[in-house]
């Protein structure tokens, strides 16, 4: 079996009195997609928080490459190769979706600011391979045709594939989607389970949270219940789907009765 | 050297109660609207000399006094109507230059209206200072700690025992679920600005007769009065008042026992280590964000 | 890249237009408001960068100001230093500082960061006044000399317009240019939204701190050439009152263009001339200055409440 590239060790977070999070574990490998799914308040953000950096843990401790996560911050864990996206679309609203993109590239490149202001042909070289990279990347995500849009402007769903862009110019090794899929219609929704798949098949670990359960079954090779913040099941989707303390807990029901 | 203590004591003491009305002003309107009122140095300016110009017209202290406050009151209510409601929903960076600015123009409006001169004001009771256990007070000293220790048992009344003031300490605390229970948080609003302006001016007022007012006055006692208030966090009103008694003592003793030229350099110091505490996360207790 | 090349045009010729300036204008008051000018504007330039990409407001740049005119001043009139040796210091100085002291700063939120750098001009005020043997103190520091080349004096006016303007437009560029690359991409990023750029694994407190020492640089560069032309320094016109100056400047121009520091230079110093000519009794003593803050503040505030874009936004918008 492949090494985890992402290992959660009985995480655990606390808000004042309230656990958000409890003794969870599980792992992701590389070229895998792992589903967290759970009612609202499960403790899914925060799992995604504390493994991006955003979060400290109370407890537990998450392991990336079998070494612990960077305590300087997110600016640290993205530099070790994850990548993350945000459950409210987080965009730069009034730079072009270009723009949005190459600072996805800021973690792979290394103009810094004395080549900057005076243009060295180091950095004009880089900018042009920047520029490259990202149109490539807006390809990927079929937004080509917005390249000078302001960011800001653009529909919801397009602003999240914009955010999905600048996640993936990072080439990151693992990553974090937070209901990557809320705000999009059906033929969206088939876009980017294609999108995902095409992401995992690149060796790519990948992490999601959302809440729409077929396609969170169509396009995961695992998934973690929460609930509570603690771990009600875990296992492929089919598997899950039909566990029936998931599904009283969770599926089946109208309430989060967990 | 030491055994001039009980003297550099008892003027911390005094300034300390200064710094702490300030810093409450800082921590009514903080609390409250997250903002952090730049004018709050300026009203402690307006309060010292519209004092001087009511008690110039004859009017008796006590009258300058609370038509100062009032005053000043007003100004706090009008700055906030008229420039801080406007803004609301503006980005922290254009709310913080509002009040830089309105903190600016009053200053200038005083430099306008009384020009670059201190002017002396009367103590609110005549006589020859007080020895109080080995150290000498002038009578003003004593109803500065007088006056802030009633504006302090005045307002811990109103918070805790009115229904204006528990509506101000829910919007503190939580504004949404407060608007949901029926409070008018615009009036909250500007309740805060409008106290903030009062206990900025009582605080002008009463300490005027003692170190002279000047235009100039607001900068560094706002300043001071701020650093009181964070040491207390912001937005707890007895922690404001222990930092300002701490920081006037700490500044007293420092300029009493090392040297009196770098006094104001206390405050920086203080506030310099609060930055790095707060920066490397050593501060035992939360300096809020305000964004 | 087409971008770079056209800025670069723009920033020549202007270049050339005001090199030809004292050519053809002979009034010392018309070249000296151009040198005044441009060194403002070299000065706002620093704090533009600062509230338009880290968004936070200084209100001790002055300190800068000032601790480049002194350095400058100290190590050519007291010390023999060669002009350019002393100015290059100052700036490095200027940055230095700015690094050190917004370290720790950088953490706090807006109004904290605020007070601190108030505090820091104070303090720097302080300084120079009570550090007699070295700044002069109040009576101030004299015999600076002017800045040369090979044996050229640029001791007049025609000369100090061409190099002022020159350091502020190579500062224009080189600024410009920062803002159009990966750093500038930084840097917005960080201004539009910081978690998400912290997610896009940039360092935001070392982005605004490196802001910051650049801003330290470009105002102390400022300071240092103004006392090669003034020749005489004291501390009073470095005090808060300039502080909110710089503020204004930028604010009246706009935060977030380069140009707008200035346009809102020019405004200022616009401004402050015709405040002096409908009031004649600001022009008596050093308190002059400061008058001119109840202006100021109102507009501080009618700006931010009606024109948040500055000068530079209501033109694009008419």
């Amino acid at each position: 079996m492949t090494a985890a590239l992402l290992e959660v060790q009985g995480l655990g977070r606390d808000f004042g009195g309230l656990r958000a999070v409890h003794d969870l574990s599980f792992a992701v490998e590389a070229g895998r997609v792992k589903a967290l799914i759970g009612p609202n308040g499960a403790g899914k953000t925060t799992t995604l928080d504390i493994i991006a950096g955003a979060l400290a843990p109370s407890r537990g401790r998450v392991l990336l490459d079998g070494r612990p996560l960077p305590a300087a911050g997110p600016h640290a864990v993205a530099a070790r190769g994850v990548a993350r996206t945000f459950q409210l679309a987080r965009l730069f609203g009034d730079m072009t979706v270009l723009d949005n993109v190459l600072v996805g590239c800021h973690v792979r490149a290394r103009a810094g600011w004395g080549a900057c202001a005076v243009r060295s042909r180091a950095m004009r070289e880089e900018e042009r391979r920047l520029h490259e990279r990202a149109r490539a990347v807006l390809a990927r995500v079929g937004l080509t045709a917005r390249e000078d849009v302001t960011a800001g402007a653009l529909p919801y769903g397009e602003q999240r594939l914009v955010e999905l862009a600048r996640a993936l110019a990072m080439a990151p090794r693992l990553l974090l989607l937070d209901e990557p899929g809320a705000g999009l219609d059906g033929d969206e929704h088939r876009r980017l389970a294609g999108l995902i798949a095409a992401i995992r098949d690149d060796g790519t670990a990948v992490l999601l949270v959302d809440h729409h359960i077929d396609f969170v079954m169509d396009v995961s090779d695992t998934v973690v219940v929460l609930c509570h913040g603690e771990k009600l099941a875990e296992g492929p989707p089919e598997a899950v789907r039909r566990d029936a303390a998931v599904i009283a807990a969770y599926l089946g029901a109208e309430d989060d009765g967990c | 050297m030491l055994d001039g203590v009980p003297q550099y004591l008892a003027s911390g003491l005094v300034v300390g109660g200064i710094y702490a009305l300030i810093g409450l002003g800082f921590v009514v309107v903080f609390s409250v609207t997250r903002i952090v009122n730049f004018a709050q140095g300026e009203f402690v300016m307006l309060g010292a000399l519209l004092t001087v110009t009511l008690q110039a017209r004859r009017l008796g202290a006590p009258a300058a006094f609370v038509l100062a406050v009032a005053a000043v009151a007003a100004v706090g209510a009008v700055l906030e109507r008229l420039a801080v409601r406007p803004l609301r929903g503006a980005p922290g960076l254009t709310v913080l230059i509002l009040t830089i600015g309105a903190a600016i123009a009053i200053r200038g409006a005083g430099l306008v209206v009384w020009g670059t001169d201190p002017f002396a004001v009367a103590a609110f009771s005549d006589g020859p200072p007080l020895r109080v256990g080995g150290a000498v007070v002038a009578r003003q000293g004593l109803w500065v700690l007088g006056v802030a220790g009633a504006v302090f048992a005045g307002l811990w009344w109103f918070f805790t025992r009115t229904y204006a003031g528990a509506a101000v300490r829910a919007c503190a605390i939580n504004p949404r679920a407060a608007r949901l229970m029926g409070i008018r948080v615009d009036r909250v609003f500007l309740l805060a600005f409008a106290l903030s302006g009062a206990l900025g001016a009582t605080a002008g007022a009463v300490v005027a007769p003692i170190t002279y007012a000047t235009y100039d006055m607001g900068l560094m006692l706002g300043l001071k009065g701020f650093v009181a208030a964070v040491l207390g966090g912001l937005v707890s009103p007895p922690g404001a008042i222990a930092g300002g008694f701490l920081l006037g003592v700490v500044e007293a003793l420092a300029a009493g026992l090392v040297s009196s030229a770098y006094k104001d350099a206390v405050a920086f110091v203080v506030l310099i280590a609060l930055c790095l505490a707060q920066a490397t996360g050593r501060l035992p207790w939360r300096v809020p964000a305000t964004e | 890249m087409h971008a770079a090349g056209r800025r670069a045009a723009v920033l020549l010729a202007v270049l050339v237009v005001v090199a030809a300036l004292p050519a053809v204008v002979s009034s010392r008051y018309v070249l000296s408001t151009l040198v005044f000018t441009a060194l403002h504007a070299l000065a706002a330039l620093g704090l533009s960068l600062v509230m338009g990409f880290a968004g936070q407001v200084s209100l001790g740049q002055a300190a800068f100001f000032a601790i480049g005119a002194y350095v400058s001043g100290v190590l050519t009139a007291s010390h023999g230093w060669n002009g350019w040796a002393a100015l290059a210091v100052a700036a490095g100085a200027g940055a230095a500082t700015a690094a050190a002291v917004g370290g720790p700063i950088f953490r706090l939120s807006g109004p904290l960061l605020a007070m601190a750098t108030l505090g820091f001009g104070i303090i720097v005020y302080y300084v120079l006044v009570n550090w007699t043997g070295v700044t002069g103190g109040p009576s101030g520091l004299g015999g600076i000399p002017p800045l040369a080349v090979g044996s050229v004096r640029l001791d007049s006016d025609a000369a100090m317009v061409r190099l002022a303007w020159g350091a502020l437009l190579l500062a224009l560029w080189l600024a410009g240019n920062v803002v159009d690359s990966r750093v500038g991409r930084a840097l917005r990023a960080v201004a539009a939204s910081e978690p998400a750029a912290e997610a896009a694994g940039i360092d935001a407190a070392r982005m605004k701190l490196g802001v910051f020492a650049a801003a330290g640089g470009l105002t102390a560069l400022a300071g240092g050439l103004y006392a090669h032309y003034v020749t005489f320094i004291n501390p009073s016109p470095f005090g808060f009152a300039y502080s909110v100056e710089l503020v204004v400047m930028v604010v009246l121009g706009g935060v977030t263009r380069l140009w707008g520091a200035v346009l809102g230079a020019a405004a200022v110093v616009a401004l402050v001339e015709v405040l002096r000519a409908a009031l004649p009794a600001l022009t008596a003593s050093h308190g002059a200055a400061e008058y001119e803050i109840v202006v100021f503040g109102a507009i501080l505030m009618a700006f931010v409440i009606f024109l948040p874009g500055g000068l530079g936004a209501a033109r694009s918008r008419a």
